[in-house]
């Protein structure tokens, strides 16, 4: 209760900075606009000659598009707003400050802020998402919507885990900006269902990086292809993310000296 | 104020941001590794190359080791032409570095190339390390393409480096004007990615998309280059031919030079050394 008290401050004080920046806002629109065209582009060049990627129709193919662009908007809204800051206030010394506060640092420095020019992202990735399993289906079962949702936030979570213990690295590293960089090139894999990729690839975005997780996975589930045992285990993954970055955050943090100390 | 550096000059310049740059030799690793982008296109184009070979359909114009070829140098060539002086040229511009910049007798710009240069020198090994474990997991997509293409190919790179620098310029110039200048380049980074091959290879485009990319600078930056390096036919009914390519070339560069002098001159009339 408190925590969401302190999260309307949080976020009430970081919308009235970004209304400063409204142009920044149409080009983030714009920017938005021009990504999703460019992969649809990219889809259509493939389907176009009649080649299914991995076996997915092509509503299939853009449900998953559209978990990507709902996952990427998030990343703009929430992680990369506050996660990529961790860097600068382990290299300012500024996160003293952050670890004296009477709140938890891990739920400060990962919502203390918000950008709501990737909140439309957000929005236009669930609406891409819903119209073409309408496609694919004809209708859209409520169980369906509601797995797929559930899913989709199981994702969120695995990809905030992810990039919160890379952003954590830097109590050791100090600068690890670019750490995230090849995550977030990395995480690009989640365009496309996981079966377009050779076998080997298909094992590491599974094991390794769970791209599989972040948007196939989801994907099936609104299609009504996924079995009870893999969404229990995408579950499980994001239940176990959470808690491995949790973990890691007190660890990191008993290394952590200071600035200049 | 000087056009060109006196060679004694660019020889400092160089052997500075060098060594500079070599300080921070494993944060330009990771900067190599995170243009990882061809390589996840090559795995999507190649399982579907594979897919459409099963099932007797025309393959994408490119056969499977052909487009790992191909990727593999539209990686290369990504490494030696990617561009980052608008966040530099924007930090110096807001903490007010630029001011005693522009009181040298050295055009400013000519200090980021240098950086530039000095980066890719200190790329070079991790791309020669990344391309070749590539080879290594993918041994049928290697074939030299002799010694002309290659040659050609590493021209074509530097020229690609000299188009992106200038079309990222006319962005930073804008610092002069606004604070987030950075934030325009979103708006270049989309087409250029779309468009300049490195999700795919121009051969894959519909006609008249292909004939709409080649009327944009940006597949000289990523797909003329690789093209060459790669050793893909070129010519009739081809995306592109040596000479059309390098003429190509030539006319954005002398396009857009003359465009930067002039927005270059009307910002410093605007600049007013921010904080000052």
């Amino acid at each position: 209760m408190r925590h969401l008290l302190v999260l309307r401050r949080f976020w009430g004080t970081a919308l009235a900075t970004q209304l400063e920046y409204q142009l920044n806002a149409l080009i983030e629109l714009l920017a938005m606009a021009g990504n999703l065209a460019g992969s649809l582009m990219v889809l259509w060049l493939f389907y176009r000659q009649g080649v299914e990627l991995g076996g997915w129709s092509w509503h299939g193919v853009l449900v998953v598009l559209g978990a990507y662009t709902c996952l990427d908007g998030l990343t703009s809204t929430l992680l990369r707003p506050n996660l990529s800051r961790i860097v600068n206030h382990v290299q300012d010394g500024t996160l003293d400050f952050v670890l004296l506060k009477p709140v938890d640092s891990q739920f400060w420095l990962s919502l203390r802020t918000i950008n709501p020019a990737g909140l439309p992202e957000m929005g236009l990735g669930a609406v891409l998402m819903l119209w073409a399993a309408r496609g694919e289906l004809g209708s859209l079962p409520a169980g369906a919507v509601l797995a797929a949702a559930t899913l989709l936030f199981a994702a969120a979570v695995i990809l905030y885990a992810l990039w919160f213990v890379l952003a954590a690295t830097s109590i050791w590293f100090v600068k690890t900006w670019n750490a995230t960089e090849v995550l977030r090139a990395a995480l690009t894999a989640g365009r496309y269902p996981i079966s377009a990729y050779p076998a080997g690839l298909r094992l590491f975005f599974t094991l390794v990086l769970p791209v599989a997780f972040l948007t196939t996975v989801p994907a099936e589930a609104l299609l009504g292809r996924l079995t009870a045992p893999a969404a229990l285990t995408s579950v499980l993954v994001a239940a176990l993310a959470l808690a491995v970055s949790r973990a890691f955050w007190a660890f990191a943090l008993r290394f952590y000296t200071s600035a200049s100390s | 104020m000087r056009l060109l550096p006196p060679p004694r000059v660019a020889r400092t310049l160089w052997a500075v941001q060098f060594a500079y740059m070599a300080e921070y030799r494993a944060e330009i690793a990771l900067w190599a590794l995170s243009g990882v982008l061809p390589f996840i296109m090559f795995g999507v184009w190649s399982a579907a190359a594979a897919g459409a070979a099963g099932s007797g359909g025309p393959p994408m114009g490119l056969s499977p080791a052909e487009l790992g070829r191909y990727f593999v140098c539209a990686f290369v060539a990504r490494q030696f032409s990617v561009v980052w002086v608008v966040w530099q040229f924007e930090e110096d511009a807001l903490q007010g570095r630029l001011s005693p910049y522009l009181l040298q007798p050295l055009h400013p710009l000519w200090r980021y190339v240098a950086a530039h240069l000095a980066e890719q020198a200190t790329r070079l090994p991790f791309v020669l390390l990344i391309a070749s474990g590539f080879f290594l997991l993918q041994p049928q997509a290697f074939a030299w393409p002799g010694p002309g293409r290659v040659l050609l190919g590493v021209l074509a790179v530097g020229l690609a480096f000299a188009i992106h620098f200038l079309l990222q310029s006319l962005i930073a110039t804008l610092c002069f004007w606004t604070e987030r200048a950075s934030a325009l380049e979103r708006l270049l980074y989309v087409p250029y990615v779309f468009l300049s091959g490195l999700v795919a290879p121009l051969q894959a485009f519909p006609p008249d998309l292909q004939r709409l990319a080649l009327l944009t600078p940006f597949p000289y930056l990523i797909g003329f280059p690789a093209q060459l390096l790669a050793g893909t036919p070129m010519g009739r009914e081809q995306p592109f031919s040596i000479a059309g390519g390098f003429a190509a070339m030539l006319l954005w560069l002398l396009l857009l030079l003359p465009a930067l002098a002039v927005l270059w001159r009307a910002g410093l009339r605007r600049y007013s050394a921010m904080g000052a």
